[in-house]
């Protein structure tokens, strides 16, 4: 017997999904914001000429790139707790296992971008007189954001993914909100295909306009 | 702060340690699959006809643009609903991430196909080399050894994306580690040490990549 | 003969050393107001790190550089000189430099580039900085191209930029690093004509390079560096036509040939 679609199950609880939607937007942008901040900070210590900066920046960055998101998420949620006599809400718990697992990602997204400016370009300026800081920031700086927006916004698209995961934690994002009407409703092929849908459509759809954007700017400089 | 008990963790280690086993299985059977419908994918999406380019493209974007939870939990709930059989939860762990691997894994390869020049085809052709002859032993040799740091990071990538199939209840490593943690209420003990697991498993893997790839640009 | 024009910029026993190799080996050099000095050498001979040391770009690792008769930095105490950033950014603010890649920055255009440091290092005006790149780009012949994008122009307009560049700071001294050594044979000519075009005016200028007859035409004083030292100094009509030196004729001899 052939499966008989039925989306009403969808349809009838979408005030539910879309409330899903609207954490899935705010754990995405709250851990974007806090990810930009540590990593910018880790990628100037990595930077810097220091070694008691660059050690632990590059520990830190190789810890949270070689170990599963969803570690993260459960210690902060379950483990952090316990030990500190600090409870976090499973929103503030995600907020930090996304933020810092992201920080050790945009911190190489940042020093790949600088560290990408040709040699003669801090030459070029230091040539004419022009102090450290304000070489990086007309020079340096510039150039090295073009190169960076492509990985940073592959990275920014990767933090939305891993948002989901925040569901196990019972943090009221999509998927969330997905498990529960499917619990409700015993639709899941109907319900997590719909999900799935909406990453593909905002994701893809962010995808081809990050490209667009990218391109008109290469063709502005005449590239 | 309380007394941390790293020692509760440590006695059960060898449970841990059997279940990284299973981490293991699953991240060696995904890659596999990954890796090999992989070239099937990248043959499709290099294709001239559009009945298998535009497939092969939508099914790289329906992967690389949906969260891995969600194809894992869609594979495991949504998908016996659509076939009537009801998949053990490592086969569907297998194939999600498998899927998941597909996908990345057809970017990988076409990519280092297109990196090799025409020329080299042109040359081989010129010797009055076969296509496939020409594939295998002139093409391939020259995109794998560029494709190595690429295929490094994905197997990193799904090493961690092995420890998601705990939410279908497949009894990995990460799965153990839920169960052990409320059972001993030693969260922070288990957790840590479970991360420091994936660690020394996964960071040999980063560092070889880097390796390889400051040996090739230099 | 009147008396001598004054010492702008002076070298004494500049030594230079990467790792584990001397460079340059005790350089002295002394250059006057108006002089026009043409570097010339082999590859290795360290003419290239000898410009780089006389702006700072690279730090000497012995010897002292002076500008308008005051050293440049302080002495450590252990036979080496300290310097101080600050310093460094006002020393090169009058001792220009033109590079082999012309390194003009990619992301602002022409007028941009040649404005962005009487604006920001000077702190002229933009009505001031805009007339300033203007005149300088109008006398490399590019005054059409104050709006183009530095990837829009031929190598040998970018490095008449480059020059208008360092020029907008109305520099003592110019250094120019190899200038036409990156660019296509045909868009030589066009370069060196907008260098001709300085001597007019009396700039002070170092040149670093391989063209033998321009440097002969153009240059007050060659110097032949070999193996990081001086080997041989003078008019061009004696080190290029009757070099006392073995080693200076014959890299003479080996440049004419491959020319003709």
């Amino acid at each position: 017997m052939p499966y008989v679609w039925d989306f009403s199950a969808v349809t009838r609880n979408w005030t539910v999904l879309l409330s899903g939607l609207g954490g899935t937007i705010v754990l995405s942008l709250a851990g974007i914001a806090v990810g930009i901040l540590i990593g910018a900070g880790l990628a100037a210590m990595r930077l810097s000429g220091l070694r008691v900066l660059r050690w632990p920046a590059t520990a830190w960055i190789e810890f949270f790139r070689n170990t599963p998101p969803l570690v993260h998420f459960f210690w902060f949620f379950y483990g952090l707790p316990m030990a500190f006599g600090i409870t976090l809400s499973s929103f503030g718990a995600a907020l930090a296992a996304l933020g810092i697992q992201s920080s050790a990602f945009f911190a190489e997204v940042f020093r790949g971008g600088i560290v990408s400016v040709e040699r003669g370009q801090w030459e070029a300026g230091r040539a004419l007189g022009m102090s450290r800081a304000r070489l990086f920031r007309r020079i340096i700086l510039p150039q090295a954001a073009r190169r960076m927006a492509a990985p940073f916004v592959e990275r920014c698209f990767e933090l939305v993914k891993t948002t989901t995961l925040a569901a196990a934690l019972a943090h009221h994002e999509l998927l969330y909100a997905a498990m529960v009407v499917v619990t409700e409703t015993y639709r899941p092929l109907e319900v997590y295909t719909v999900v799935a849908l909406l990453f593909l459509t905002v994701l893809f759809a962010a995808s081809q306009v990050s490209e667009w954007l990218e391109a008109r700017g290469r063709a502005m400089q005449g590239r | 702060m309380p007394e941390l008990q790293f020692g509760v963790v440590f006695a059960d280690f060898d449970l841990l340690i059997r279940a990284a086993g299973t981490t293991a299985l699953l991240w060696a059977a995904a890659f596999s699959v990954g890796w090999s419908a992989g070239w099937i994918v990248a043959f499709g999406r290099r294709s001239p006809r559009l009945v298998l380019a535009i497939p092969a493209r939508g099914f790289v974007e329906c992967f690389r643009n949906t969260p891995v939870l969600v194809q894992l939990i869609w594979f495991y709930y949504a998908l016996p609903v659509l076939i009537g059989i009801q998949m053990p939860a490592f086969g569907a762990a297998v194939l999600a991430l498998g899927l998941n691997g597909t996908a990345y894994c057809a970017e990988i390869h076409r990519n280092g196909l297109q990196s090799v020049a025409i020329g080299q085809w042109e040359a081989g052709r010129a010797l009055g080399m076969g296509r496939l002859r020409v594939f295998f032993r002139i093409i391939l040799p020259q995109a794998v050894s560029r494709m190595i740091p690429a295929y490094t990071n994905r197997a990193v990538e799904m090493a961690k994306n092995t420890s998601v199939a705990s939410v279908i209840s497949v009894h990995e490593l990460m799965y153990n580690a839920r169960l052990f943690s409320s059972q001993n209420y030693v969260p922070l003990e288990t957790f840590t040490v479970v991360a420091g697991i994936y660690f020394v498993v996964i960071w040999p893997i980063s560092l070889a990549s880097s390796l390889i790839e400051r040996r090739r640009s230099a | 003969m009147t008396s001598p024009e004054p010492v702008v910029l002076s070298a004494t026993a500049i030594t230079k050393r990467f790792g584990t190799v001397d460079v340059l080996k005790g350089v002295d050099l002394t250059v006057r107001k108006g002089e026009r000095i043409a570097i010339l050498g082999s590859s290795g001979s360290g003419k290239s790190t000898l410009l780089r040391c006389l702006n700072l770009l690279e730090r000497p690792t012995g010897g002292t550089i002076a500008l308008d008769g005051r050293t440049i930095g302080r002495p450590d105490g252990k036979g080496c000189q300290r310097y101080d950033e600050r310093e460094l950014d006002r020393v090169r603010t009058r001792v220009g430099m033109v590079f082999q890649q012309f390194n003009l920055f990619p992301h602002m255009r022409v007028i941009e580039n040649v404005m962005e440091a009487p604006r920001g290092v000077l702190g002229k005006s933009k009505a001031e900085a805009q007339a300033i790149a203007e005149r300088q780009l109008a006398a490399v012949g590019l005054a059409e191209k104050a709006t183009a994008w530095p990837a829009q122009l031929s190598g040998g307009q970018q490095q008449r930029v480059a020059i208008a560049r360092a020029l907008a700071m109305d520099p003592e001294v110019l250094l120019l690093d190899e200038p036409t050594s990156s660019l296509d044979p045909e868009l030589v000519g066009e370069v060196l004509a907008a260098i001709r075009a300085l001597s007019d005016e009396g700039r002070t200028m170092l040149i670093v390079t391989h063209e033998l007859g321009f440097a002969f035409h153009f240059a007050t004083r060659v110097l032949f560096l070999h193996d990081g030292k001086v080997l041989e100094e003078g008019p061009p009509e004696q080190v290029l036509k009757a070099p006392r030196e073995e080693r200076t004729r014959r890299f003479i001899e080996r440049f004419t040939e491959r020319r003709f």
